[in-house]
Parts: C-alpha cells; structure tokens; sequence
C-alpha cells in the first residue's frame, strides 16, 4: 500500500467531491421543490466557467491586480448573473408546464440543455478556452520522494464550498425563507394556502441553485484553467449521480453524495484505472438505484392515501 | 355592499369535467357560527377550496368583507384574513411543532408570534409537551389542534374548518368541538364544514346543507336539528 498515494486521492478526492456537492445541491433542491430533474444544470454550471473567464478578462483590461479582490468580484459577479440564468430558465421553460404531465418539463429542461451548449458554442466558439494560473503555491507533506500535497486552488475550493454549504444548511434550517422552502417543498399546495407564494419560492430555489453551480463553475475553472461548452454534460452528471447517492430532495444528502463521489473516483483512479474512472461513477449510480433508490440520506417514498 | 363577513354568489366550480357546485349561494356573518353538512362527494370540500382559489369558481362571486376574492391568487387569500384548515389536516410533517406554528404568521409576520404561540400553547398544553417534536410523529387528534392552531396563529377574522372530526376518537372528536367553542368565544368567526352533523349543527348558530352541488336547506342549527328529512338523511334517523 502506498500510503502518499492513499492520501494524496483522498486531497483530490475531497476536491472534487466538493464541486459534485455543489452542483449536486442545484438537482437536488429542485427535484425537491417540484419534483422534476433539472437536465439544463449542468449547462449552467458551464455557463459559469465562461462568466467566469470573462469577468477574470474584464477585471484584468480594467487593471485590476489584485487576485483575491479580482476572485471576490467575480465570484460574485458570476453567481449573480449565473442565478438570473436560472431564474429565466424556470420562468421560460418549467413553469408554463407546471401541471401538465412529469415528462414535459423533463423534455423542455433536455431542449434547455442542447439550446445553451449551441448558444455558447455560436458565442464563445467550439475551441477549448483557458485562463491563466492565478494563485500558486501547494502545501506539501513528507519527503522528496514520497508526498502528499494540496495546492492552495485545492485548498481553496475546499473551504470555500464547505463555506458555502455550510451557509446554504443555515438559510435553509434557520431563516423565514428556508421554512418558507422546506413548506413547500412538503406540501406546495398548504403553503399557498397559508400565505406563501410559492412560485416566488421555486424561482428562489432555482437562483440559489445556479448560484451554487456558479460558485463550483469558477473554483473549478480557477483550478483547471480549461473549459469549453460541452463540460456541463459530464460534470452535471456526475453530480446528478452524487445527488442519487446521497438520497434525491435531501439537501445534506447532495453533500455528502458529491463527498463520497469524489472520494471514490479518485480512490478508483489511484488504484484500480484512470480511463474507467466515469464508468465506475456510473456503476455506483446504477448500484445505489438498484439496491438503494431512495439514496443514503434519502426518505422512500411513501404513498399518500 | 355586502355586509356579510363572507359572501357567496351563485358559484358554479368544476371538479375535473364534474359539475362540484351549483349556482351556491351561502353568507356568514361575523361571530358566527355556520356549518355547511352534507353526504360525501356533495361538494362540502370543493366550496371551501373554491373560496381559496383552487378550483375557482367560473361563475359567480366571493365576497370576503365586502371585497372580492374570487379571482385572487390563493396566497393572497391568506392575506385578507381568511385562514383554513383543509381536510387531512396537511401539517408539514418534516417539521416540528414549533415550525408548523411559525408557518402560519406568513399573512401578519413575526411581531406577536411569541406571544400568539404562548396563547396556542395554553389552548392546546399537548402541543407545548411536543414543542420540538416532528409533527409527523404527532397522534392524528394532536395533528389536528396543531392545524387549528396554525391557522390560529395568522390571526384570522374567520377560520374555515374541513371535517375536524374526521377519524378522530369520539373522546377526541368532543375536545375539537370545545375548543371550536372557545375560539368562537375569542371573537373568530367559523364556517364548519362537516359529516358529523349532531355536533356540528349543536354548535353552529346557523346551517347550510348541501346536496349534490346544490344548497338544498338551511336555518338555524335547532331549526335544523329538528328538521325531519335532515334526520333521516343525515342524523341516523332517530
């Protein structure tokens, strides 16, 4: 067993399992609210790594030098517009459907999809895009030979998703608009009773779910530094997969999912095989449908009468 | 004008491609008791979700204080006032006690919500035991005083109830009456849809009862009570 090479899978690991949390919050806070998969998610997670490039651009044309000042605003900045996407999206497309059979908003969100990946790819062009390295540096464990290290972009994407996860449970547990959330989530049609405008609520969730997307879209472009318009298929999957894992509609579920998720494609790729890494992650998605498919964290769902 | 507190106006409401309501017409005072009794599937369930906006109502008119609310969104509802507790209770089982109770300010916010849940607490002391307890975990009688208490907490000028006996153990089903007593006595006004007719026509001043869609009687609850073809039809004939 070489353990440098354990440790340093399980850095990577936790890496990427953070950005599969994050996007995995968008699927499964949805499907939660109305019950339909958001097939267009990943698109919009893609569309964050272009906001993220072009802001990084501006910034840069702008003079700007400072890197963390430059990070913040586009942080910001992306989350923000990547959220108005969101919100044209439910507005557009799921919610003229509202009410009519589960597979049409399914279809629409297929349609969403294929629509911004041929709307980028007009845009921004079919070639790879890039931005150059902006923060440096790694810490690192053990001797020359054998190592373990974690850059700080690594470092980086792992506090700041915990962050935002950790803020996101908060405004969900604790705050009017989370209980106003969690109602409608329950029972749409008592919350509207109540007082609740509940389609106000799942435009809200829809924005909080693009904004988590975006904040995972410019970390991993931050990291990478390479994108272009088809990596919201792969990496939205994926996800997905982390939200199955974790128990679809469950808010820690999706954390955890994407935690396990990324854990153990890197685990697979340090020990077993790096190009069958996507068909592992498939066969855990196929494995948790057939022996668990209500997830780990995720309640069955019980037939109302 | 109206000056009824409720007002409805010759209502006509689809359920799916059924007929629910025809040409209803009923009015509720304030401080008033007033039951609405009928068979199942008579329409009792569609009229109060008729006067939420879902289904609404293609023909006619709802006045609430003389206002009209039949084309409002059903959130908006809420906001004029009016609360109900639908049948089957639908308290958001994943949350507790405290939660469900929190959920019923949205119309008025959080100004007195401390103090409108001590007064809750004091009408219904089982909730106070089961504060922080899931409401799903909650006995179907306890559900039910925390739905009545939920609509309680928008401090409505009238609440609507939905068959609060319904399944209910008869020694539980009594404490329900009470407490619709009781808050009668604070001011509220109730309209009370129920199948349990002895009970609900003893406690209202006034009753309706509906058949097929159609409002085929109504007076006073004794005058009701006394009423031979309500006897048959809805009193066990005796």
């Amino acid at each position: 067993m070489d353990w440098h090479i354990l440790g340093q899978q399980l850095v990577n690991g936790l890496t990427l399992g953070s950005i599969y949390g994050l996007i995995a919050i968008g699927y499964t806070m949805v499907y939660g609210i109305i019950g339909m998969i958001n097939f267009a998610h990943g698109d919009v997670y893609m569309i964050s790594a272009y906001l993220t490039a072009i802001s990084l651009a501006v910034l840069s044309a702008f003079g700007v030098e400072s890197v963390p000042f430059a990070i913040v605003v586009t942080l910001g900045l992306t989350m923000f517009i990547t959220g108005v996407y969101g919100w044209s999206i439910e507005r557009v497309a799921y919610r003229p459907l509202r009410g009519s059979t589960r597979l049409a908003p399914l279809i629409s969100a297929i349609g969403i999809s294929l629509l911004l990946q041929n709307y980028v790819q007009v845009a921004q062009g079919a070639r790879n895009q890039g931005i150059p390295s902006l923060i440096d540096g790694v810490f690192r464990v053990g001797n020359d030979k054998d190592f373990v290290q974690m850059t700080h972009v690594q470092l980086l994407i792992v506090i700041a998703s915990f962050g935002a996860m950790a803020g996101l449970t908060w405004l969900i547990q604790r705050t009017s608009l989370g209980r106003q959330c969690r109602a409608t989530q329950q029972d749409r049609h008592m919350a509207e009773i109540l007082g609740i405008n509940t389609d106000r609520i799942i435009s809200t969730v829809f924005v909080i779910g693009a904004a988590m997307a975006a904040i995972a879209g410019t970390l991993v472009t931050l990291n990478y530094g390479s994108f272009d318009f088809f990596v919201g298929f792969v990496t939205g999957i994926k996800a997905f997969t982390a939200a199955v894992l974790g128990g679809i509609g469950s808010l820690p579920g999706a954390m955890l999912g994407g935690i396990l998720l990324g854990l153990f494609e890197s685990l697979f790729s340090g020990f077993v095989n790096t190009d069958y890494k996507d068909v592992f992650s498939f066969s855990v998605l196929v494995l948790v449908l057939i022996f668990r498919p209500s997830g780990l964290l995720g309640r069955p769902e019980v037939e109302k009468v | 004008m109206s000056e009824h507190l409720l007002e409805v106006r010759g209502i006509d409401a689809y359920y799916g491609p059924i007929q629910a309501l025809r040409e209803v017409s009923l009015h509720v005072d304030k401080g008033e008791i007033v039951t609405l009794i009928g068979a199942n599937g008579a329409g009792k369930t569609t009229l109060l979700n008729t006067l939420f906006g879902n289904p609404r109502a293609l023909v006619g008119h709802i006045l609430f204080r003389g206002e009209e609310i039949t084309r409002l969104p059903t959130y908006q509802i809420a906001k004029r006032g009016l609360a109900l507790v639908p049948e089957g209770r639908h308290i958001f089982p994943g949350m507790t006690v405290e939660e469900n109770l929190v959920m019923g300010t949205i119309p008025v916010g959080m100004e007195h919500a401390d103090e409108d849940r001590q007064a809750m607490f004091e009408l219904f002391p089982r909730l106070e035991e089961r504060r922080d307890q899931r409401a799903g975990t909650l006995s179907g009688g306890e559900q039910q005083m925390l739905a009545i208490a939920r609509a309680l907490m928008a401090r409505p000028e009238m609440i609507l109830l939905d068959e609060p006996s319904l399944g209910l153990a008869p020694l539980v089903v009594k404490r329900i009456f009470e407490v619709l007593r009781e808050i009668a006595g604070l001011g509220k006004t109730i309209f009370l849809v129920e199948q349990n007719a002895n009970h609900a026509l003893k406690l209202a001043d006034r009753g309706y009862v509906l058949v097929n869609g159609v409002i085929e009687l109504q007076g006073s609850g004794k005058e009701l009570l006394g009423n031979p073809q309500v006897r048959q039809a809805y009193l066990g004939g005796h």
